[in-house]
């Protein structure tokens, strides 16, 4: 079988103009498999790059290097050299992305926040509405609190806006940079429950997590980062 | 089909009845294209060797310090100045509009006034940054949202106040004030009513100059919220300048970054701000606290 992601010698450096160009180097040559359901967990001291990695999977960081290709059933997608237009169908539909922390919009309620990525495609509010209300309610979000802005929230609570709106869309690969650090331990399992229930559809995920127990439960593979060149290939540990 | 666990190669986990994973169609049509635009008042001033794509439902954000050219850049591609040298194409709904010679798209500043005015009442608008140069500030609120539709040929009069009512409710403004004059208005409700009188005729292609430019943060954050979910559920396309990376985070998909009359970086808007590549998109991103 194919793999769904397949990443070969990817680079990064962050060059920082007011700083004399200094160069941070974070990432080089690179490389990793990751198939349909399979969850692949990034491992590394803080710092390493892990949420680098994520962040060019998902076009936030640019990739100048290397190669990021996605599988389809009818042919592949090289993401480093997509166009910015085509990157807006690509995270609608293809990559979905669980960052650390929720970016709060001014003015827009807990549910409209989930129920975002459904509308972008077309869907009807009404059915949007209805699935965003249910992952809110099996994350143990208050209801009192869905029709309010997350501006307020506890991080425990935006983090869960947060999981609900990264996983509503469905998307055949996830992005998760720790999903679980600021959740009490039955929300933990409830995440848990949700990443194994994408991997039976057959979502690939790549994820940080440095809760053990919540590793051990959800990662078929281990990729652990190290200093010399974040370059180990993807079959290493496996539990 | 089902595979069972002993066919599948080692390493590998087969995914039962496995659905058909296609790749996404990433077309999506171009409305404008730019092409080597430029227009000079004097070096550095202006707007020098453009060229860009807007493709249709995306939000374009023009960002730049003070004097780099993203008013006239955007007075350009509105159609209301003509550039030195280069093309705008518009690639228009109305065929009627269209070039004899292409069928579907028009150079800008190749037809005439009287066709640019028809195509900056039937599928565009546009949003000035002070109010004041986008309505008639002593005709009633319902006259400035009216005056649109009657230019496409709605005479009802009930019709075009009822539109008049929907509207100002759009926009979260009084919809009892509807016979009241805009220079009764404070300065927010101004700009949310120039909006309102833009978007009445369902354009395609707005442009916006500072949109919420001089406005308090309360109403700006409201202005914003309106303005994303307008985009959204009327699936307009928008030229956005704004010199605020908070407001172009919030409403942009891809952001051109001008210095001096010229792009030097363009990009998915997260990406500009988060991993600016030149010099000058770090410095603009670094000199704010978290767009
Ligand atoms: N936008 C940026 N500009 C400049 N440097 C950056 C940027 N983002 C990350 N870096 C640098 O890249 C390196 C990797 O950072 P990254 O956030 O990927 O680490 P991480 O492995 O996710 O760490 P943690 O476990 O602490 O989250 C760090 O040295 C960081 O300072
Ligand atoms: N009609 C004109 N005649 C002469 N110079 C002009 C004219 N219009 C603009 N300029 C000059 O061109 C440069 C770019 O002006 P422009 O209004 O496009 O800047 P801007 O990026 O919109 O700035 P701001 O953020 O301050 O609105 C400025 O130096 C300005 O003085
Ligand atoms: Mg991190
Ligand atoms: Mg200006």
């Amino acid at each position: 079988m194919k793999a769904l992601l397949t990443i070969e010698k990817l680079h990064k450096d962050f060059v920082l103009h007011g700083q004399g160009g200094i160069a941070i180097k974070v990432m080089h040559d690179l490389s990793l498999e990751l198939h349909r359901g399979e969850c692949l967990v990034l491992a590394g001291r803080s710092g390493i790059g892990k949420s680098t990695l994520l962040k060019m999977l998902h076009g936030n960081y640019l990739a100048e290097r290397g190669s990021i290709r996605i599988h389809f059933d009818d042919g592949l997608l090289e993401l480093t050299d997509l166009p910015t237009h085509a990157w807006h169908r690509v995270r609608r539909d293809v990559v979905g992305y669980v960052s650390q922390f929720l970016r709060v919009v001014p003015r827009v309620s807990a549910r409209e926040v989930v129920m975002e990525p459904l509308l972008a495609r077309g869907a009807y509010a009404q059915d949007a509405r209805q699935r965003a209300e249910t992952l809110l309610a099996r994350l143990n979000l208050p209801e009192r609190l869905w029709s309010l802005p997350p501006g307020t929230f506890s991080g425990g609570e935006q983090q869960r806006v947060n999981i609900a709106e990264g996983f509503i869309g469905e998307h055949p690969l996830l992005l998760l940079d720790e999903p679980t650090a600021s959740l009490d331990a039955t929300n933990r399992d409830v995440v848990v429950e949700m990443i194994s229930e994408a991997k039976a559809r057959g979502c690939a995920l790549l994820g940080i997590c440095h809760d053990e127990d919540v590793r051990s439960r959800v990662a078929d593979r281990l990729l652990p980062l190290d200093e010399h060149l974040m370059a180990r290939t993807s079959s290493q540990e496996t539990f | 089909m089902t595979r069972s666990v002993l066919e599948s190669p080692v390493g590998e986990k087969p995914v039962l009845d496995k659905p058909v994973l296609e790749r996404p169609d990433l077309d999506s049509p171009a409305l404008l294209d730019v092409e080597s635009i430029t227009r000079l008042y004097g070096p550095g001033k202006g707007c020098e060797a453009i060229d860009f794509r807007l493709h249709a439902g995306e939000v374009l954000g023009i960002v730049g310090e003070s004097g780099s050219g993203k008013s006239t850049l955007l007075r350009i591609l509105a159609g209301l100045e003509a550039p030195d040298a280069g093309r705008v194409t518009y690639y228009p709904l109305d065929r009627s509009l269209s070039d004899h010679s292409r069928e579907g798209e028009l150079d800008l500043y190749g037809i005439g006034d009287a066709r640019r005015r028809a195509l900056l009442r039937l599928e565009w608008g546009l949003v000035h940054q002070n109010p004041r140069d986008g309505l008639r500030m002593g005709v009633s609120a319902g006259a400035n949202i009216g005056e649109r539709l009657m230019a496409l040929g709605d005479r009802h009069y009930g019709q075009l106040r009822a539109a008049g009512c929907d509207w100002m409710r759009q926009v979260e403004l009084d919809a009892e004030r509807i016979d009241d004059a805009p220079q009764t208005f404070s300065g927010g409700m101004q700009q949310r009513l120039q909006i309102a009188r833009t978007l009445v005729t369902r354009p395609r292609l707005v442009f916006m100059d500072e949109p919420t430019g001089g406005l308090d943060v309360s109403v700006q954050a409201r202005l914003l919220d309106m303005l994303r979910t307008l985009v959204r559920q009327l699936g307009l396309s928008v030229v956005l300048v704004t010199h605020d990376l908070a407001v172009a985070r919030l409403l942009s998909h891809r952001l051109l970054v001008m210095r001096q009359g010229r792009v030097v970086e363009a990009g998915l808007t997260d990406q500009i701000l988060d991993d600016p590549q030149h010099a000058y998109s770090q410095l603009l991103v670094s000199s704010v606290l978290t767009p």
